[in-house]
């Protein structure tokens, strides 16, 4: 009896405010749009009763996401934060595995110390870390007077307002998630695995290509993935550094939702970004299971 | 340490600049006296003065402060009871269902999150304000709340439970006096945990605020979109100090803790021989 209120009362919030309310998004991707309020059709009447529901099922169609296939927005905002997400992630393990790597080496005191200054950005405000990049980043911000400055530009760069910025946003605020991964593998590794590669005639190069990287293989995947599977669905970084040009997903299904007021639309946007995440959240797992089972 | 080269010395360094200096130049130019935010005329503390008679700041951090406050101790409840459920339950009807809805909203874009729960809360007619804004909190803070205590359950001794069973403990009698104690940084980092995920919160809290409730993520990012403002950099810093301080601190307890019980325990052992 206990058990069973112990296990249903998770259970249930989670069905009322988690799964039924991702089976609505996924109703009203199938609707019309309407002018009523809901502005969507059709909506259930359990009053006409079975002929009410019948009803219902019929109206649903495709139509949404035909009109998503069909515009070349859609598209592009797909596949440009596929894009943008790739690349930061990809910047992002080039900042952080040197990062990572030399916290490994650090002496044992220091490590602690080392892991706070890594962990402490993850709790300062998201919103914050990528407001203060504004100011850097502007035309006459902090960067661009500090190179006129040093006379290594003689006109300010624009970087805000361009997918450039979106880099550096990205990069900036996940790096975290890439660095902590990898730092907890290198951590595991045998020094004296990499003293018997350099006995052996490997130079400090060779070895760490032949074993530093290959066994830190989980932890570079995962940081991967913690950065990507976030970055794709990013909002706030694309409206706050990127310009009009900046296409990501995230801030299409916004503006679909909240300036053109196109619910059924914006719901299938979700779906479809939903769908793309699947395949990433997957592997995702299969590795953290894989790393699991090699610990185990 | 044989391999801490300059190179190593290097990354760290460029890493950390990297890391601290945007929140640093942001740091001091909140004491700027120019309404321009890039140009310095001079240390000021007026914006901070400014700031503290803005009412709509003041009120938007009110309301963000209490839905931290009640979201995520509902999400340490219900995130506790959920990893209980995950570690100790063996097999019940829908466990799989159960684990995938713990773990999906992890992933979960917040743009998605976000769009489901107004559509269910203008589906079934629930005013948006202050009470939708901690319903859609707790429901993505218990998450991770439930994913820090099950990682302390697994490790924990289970014996320890089953004795206080044996010796007449209640059900819940030994989850109150063995199990809490045992479990509880992990409660209690799963609760700052929320906290900070909740205060921190743009995205969904927009979706499921109405006119009558708006957080202080909502106000600052409806600021900044025009620009860089010299409030908002008070504003920011103040938010920077008190999460350096807090952590610091955290970590120095929990330092010294880790000590003591080093301490007591080599006692233990020295008193045993």
């Amino acid at each position: 009896m206990r058990r069973a209120f112990l296990i249903l009362v998770p259970y249930l919030w989670l069905l009322a405010l988690f799964l039924i309310p991702f089976l609505i998004v996924l109703k009203i991707s199938l609707s019309d749009t309407a002018l009523a309020i809901p502005p969507y059709t059709p909506t259930l009447d359990f009053s006409e009763g079975w002929a009410g529901i019948k009803s219902f099922f019929a109206d649903l169609d495709l139509e949404n996401f035909w009109f998503l296939s069909s515009d070349d927005l859609y598209w592009k905002a797909y596949l440009s934060s596929l894009s943008i997400a790739f690349y930061s992630t990809i910047l992002a393990l080039i900042v952080g595995y040197p990062i990572a790597y030399a916290m490994a080496q650090a002496p044992n005191e220091w490590r602690p110390t080392l892991m706070m200054l890594v962990i402490l950005p993850f709790w300062t405000s998201f919103l914050i870390r990528v407001y203060s990049w504004m100011g850097i980043l502007s035309q006459d911000g902090f960067l661009n007077q500090f190179l006129l400055w040093t006379g290594l530009i003689s006109e300010p760069l624009t970087i805000l307002n361009t997918n450039t910025a979106v880099y550096i946003g990205i990069v900036y605020t996940y790096l975290p998630f890439m660095i902590l991964p990898i730092y907890a593998a290198l951590e595991k590794l045998d020094e004296s695995l990499l003293e018997a590669a350099e006995d052996l005639g490997c130079s400090r190069i060779q070895a760490f290509w032949i074993i530093t990287v290959p066994l830190s293989k989980s932890g570079i995947i995962a940081g991967c993935f913690l950065v990507f599977i976030p970055a794709l669905g990013e909002f706030v970084i694309p409206s706050l550094l990127g310009g009009s040009k900046t296409l990501m997903i995230g801030k299409v299904l916004w503006e679909e939702f909240f300036n053109n007021r196109d619910w059924p639309v914006a719901s299938a946007v979700a779906v479809i970004l939903l769908l793309i995440l699947i395949i990433p959240i997957i592997l995702f797992q299969r590795n953290e299971q894989k790393s699991r089972e090699a610990e185990g | 340490m044989r391999r801490f080269s300059w190179f190593n010395a290097t990354s760290l360094t460029v890493g950390f600049a990297f890391l601290y200096l945007p929140m640093i130049i942001l740091v001091i130019y909140s004491f700027n006296s120019s309404k321009l935010v890039t140009v310095w005329a001079g240390f000021s503390t007026k914006w901070y003065g400014e700031l503290f008679q803005n009412e709509a700041f003041l009120n938007a951090a009110w309301v963000t402060l209490k839905v931290a406050v009640v979201s995520s101790t509902f999400a340490t409840v219900l995130g506790t009871m959920a990893a209980y459920v995950m570690v100790r339950s063996g097999r019940f009807l829908g466990r799989t269902l159960f684990s995938g809805m713990i773990y999906a909203p992890l992933v979960m874009p917040e743009v998605i999150t976000g769009l489901s729960l107004l559509l269910l809360f203008i589906g079934i007619g629930l005013d948006r304000g202050i009470v939708t804004i901690i319903l859609a909190h707790t429901t993505f803070s218990m998450c991770y709340v439930s994913v820090v205590v099950s990682s302390r359950l697994v490790s924990f001794d289970r014996s320890l439970e089953e004795a206080a069973l044996d010796l007449g403990c209640s059900a819940f009698e030994a989850f109150r006096l063995v199990t809490l104690p045992i479990i509880a940084p992990a409660v209690i980092s799963g609760w700052l945990l929320a906290f900070t995920l909740s205060l921190d919160d743009l995205v969904i809290a927009s979706f499921t605020s109405g006119p009558s409730a708006t957080t202080l993520p909502i106000k600052i990012f409806s600021a900044v979109r025009l620009g860089v403002s010299p409030e908002i950099n008070a504003l920011s810093t103040i938010m920077i100090s008190i999460v350096t301080v807090g952590v610091i601190t955290a970590s120095l307890v929990s330092k010294r803790a880790s000590v003591r019980q080093q301490a007591d325990e080599q006692a233990a052992v020295r008193a045993d021989g």
